[in-house]
């Protein structure tokens, strides 16, 4: 009988823009060698080139697809299908993003698979492997399981860590080439690709270990510059309540809360934010929750590990001024 | 042409929503169900496109409790022409997979040149049952649009991707799915509400499709657990009195997040 350790675990590793892997691959994984020997699939050109960045965080082989890049979302269900004939995996793990999340569930519908979506963990226990999900932006832990065959989980981007940087044993892999038949599905052309306009050295919001938000208390888009100031004094993303977005002093991207983005960072900070349930649904997993607001009756207090009622305008600048004399210290 | 507009009704996100912890289910008793505010925006792109189109006809699909009909009638008030309900007990507790195999025969049994549904729900927000749908008809499938725009035998949009916008076109039929940066949805008026209490809601069940909620050969996904997450304590509240600022950052750097 084999061990756990020998059964094969399926990792779709999706691509950037720019046709790296993207940087949920690192924590897929990580969630994947937990299971058992990952075997990465990675589609479209130029794949085999990803193979040694992909052996290095962890995979222990490699196979790839060539992939039309054109024809949206089907090509890659066919690579994956293919995939899984060839490996026979006992479970597919892709990342809960707009791609990884598509392909995952087209693939689990086509082959009558099991589907566990937004997953936070994966594990094994006595039956076999299962997915934990923080349910209602968090307020329940659910755990689900496939009532049999190997399951199909998207996994929420940033929730598992990856290993520090040199753990994999990275080396030469040689990517193995699969024969892909297309199921001929009808696909949306993609007619151009225009990568996303905020260019910027700040983390992203849906990985960053820190986020520094603001809400409808910073004012204005000119004042809201002092959220991106602490975020840049403290290495944080950038993110924003949905009525700071929606009185125009951010871009939607950085919407935090049950309508944008999930966030579970080590440090949020909430700087004039009141605390809607629309909001808590997106943070409040975040192990440290800093709160600063002049209104000392904002529901936000209720979970802040550290709030301070008072006016955003004064304690941040004088909280930037601090943390710059502790680093030059 | 006829647009089909996938409703769900979910748990007000406005209030504190409940599972059970006995089934791990939405607790529909505890909850007030609205029309999820995503499903709205997708009507009112099909409305909307209805305005300019003569003879475009808007219906909109809900696989949902019997009990939660008023956010089909809330549908019907903001000016959809009709509207089906897939309403079973062996669907209490299905799975994306099976929700998008019941709404796929649903659709087909209905008829439609394009699906439009949000991008995801405000509930299970898992984001995948377009794609599925699409899988499942053999049709062209487009998620994720911040912008769409309906012509003869297409659809174009923009689809915010990770890390990039792509300009995507799909040949009808087709399905799409829309995001919240797609005009707020029309409230429904007077007239509108009136007519909507007349109208009769098609009921389906899943002998009518087709669909079996446990074929042997189609695995599912089931709640093993649930728990509620352990409230969070209390921390150390300040009030600014001139040296907060410092204050927070050393709580900052003795807790090494600065």
């Amino acid at each position: 009988m084999s061990t756990p350790q020998d059964q094969t675990i399926l990792v779709l590793l999706d691509r950037g823009p720019d046709g790296q892997l993207a940087a949920s691959a690192a924590g897929l994984l990580a969630a994947a060698v937990a299971l058992g020997t990952p075997v990465a699939l990675i589609v479209g050109e130029d794949a085999d080139a990803l193979a040694e960045r992909a052996a290095a965080l962890g995979a222990a082989r490699v196979l790839t697809a060539p992939g039309d890049q054109d024809a949206l979302t089907v090509p890659a269900v066919d690579a994956l299908q293919a995939a899984a004939g060839h490996v026979t995996p006992a479970a597919v793990i892709a990342a809960h993003s707009v791609e990884g999340r598509e392909v995952a569930a087209r693939f689990a519908l086509r082959t009558g698979a099991a589907l566990a979506l937004d997953a936070v963990a994966v594990e094994r226990d006595e039956e076999g492997i299962v997915a934990r999900h923080a349910a209602y932006g968090g307020d329940y832990l659910v755990t689900s399981a496939a009532t049999f065959g190997a399951p199909v989980i998207t996994l929420r981007e940033g929730s598992v860590d990856a290993p520090p940087p040199g753990d994999g044993a990275g080396g030469d892999i040689a990517p193995e080439v699969l024969d892909v038949t297309p199921s001929e599905a009808p696909a949306a052309r993609v007619e151009s690709v225009e990568p996303a306009r905020e260019a910027s050295d700040r983390p992203d919001l849906r990985s960053a270990a820190k986020v520094v938000s603001g809400g409808r208390g910073l004012g204005s888009a000119e004042q809201f510059a002092l959220v991106e100031e602490l975020a840049d004094a403290l290495g944080a993303a950038v993110g924003a309540s949905r009525a700071a977005v929606d009185a125009g002093f951010v871009p939607a991207s950085h919407q935090v809360g049950q309508t944008g983005v999930s966030v579970s960072p080590q440090l949020y900070v909430a700087l004039g934010i009141s605390g809607a349930i629309q909001h808590l649904a997106g943070m409040q997993t975040a192990s440290t929750i800093v709160v600063i607001n002049t209104d000392d009756k904002a529901p936000l207090f209720e979970i802040a590990d550290f709030g301070v009622v008072g006016d955003v305008f004064t304690v941040v600048p004088q909280l930037i001024e601090a943390l710059r004399s502790e680093g030059s210290s | 042409m006829r647009i089909l507009v996938l409703a769900k009704p979910v748990p007000d996100t406005y209030g504190q929503r409940t599972l059970s912890l006995e089934t791990g289910l939405a607790d529909r008793d505890a909850d007030v169900a609205v029309l999820d505010e995503i499903s709205e925006r997708a009507l009112e792109v099909a409305l909307a496109h209805a305005g300019d189109h003569d003879g475009t006809e808007v219906v909109v699909l809900a696989m949902a409790p019997q009990s939660l009909q008023a956010s089909l009638r809330k549908a019907l008030a903001m000016g959809a022409h009709d509207a089906v309900q897939v309403v079973d007990d062996a669907l209490v507790g299905a799975d994306a997979v099976l929700t998008a195999e019941v709404l796929a025969a649903a659709a087909q049994r209905t008829g439609f040149d394009l699906i439009v549904a949000g991008n995801a729900s405000t509930d299970g927000s898992g984001g995948v049952v377009p794609a599925m749908i699409a899988e499942r008809l053999g049709i062209a499938c487009a998620t994720s649009l911040s912008s769409a725009s309906i012509a003869d035998g297409e659809v174009r949009g923009e689809r915010a991707s990770d890390g990039a916008t792509l300009t995507v076109c799909a040949a009808l039929p087709a399905v799409i799915s829309i995001t919240e940066a797609l005009p707020d949805p029309r409230m429904p008026n007077f007239k509108g509400i009136m007519a909507a209490k007349k109208k009769e809601i098609e009921t389906l069940r899943l002998g009518d499709l087709g669909v079996e909620a446990l074929p042997d050969d189609v695995a599912r996904s089931i709640m093993v657990e649930a728990s509620e997450r352990p409230p969070r304590e209390a921390g150390t509240i300040i009030t600014d009195t001139g040296d907060a600022g410092t204050q927070l950052a050393r709580f900052l750097v003795a807790n090494r997040l600065a």
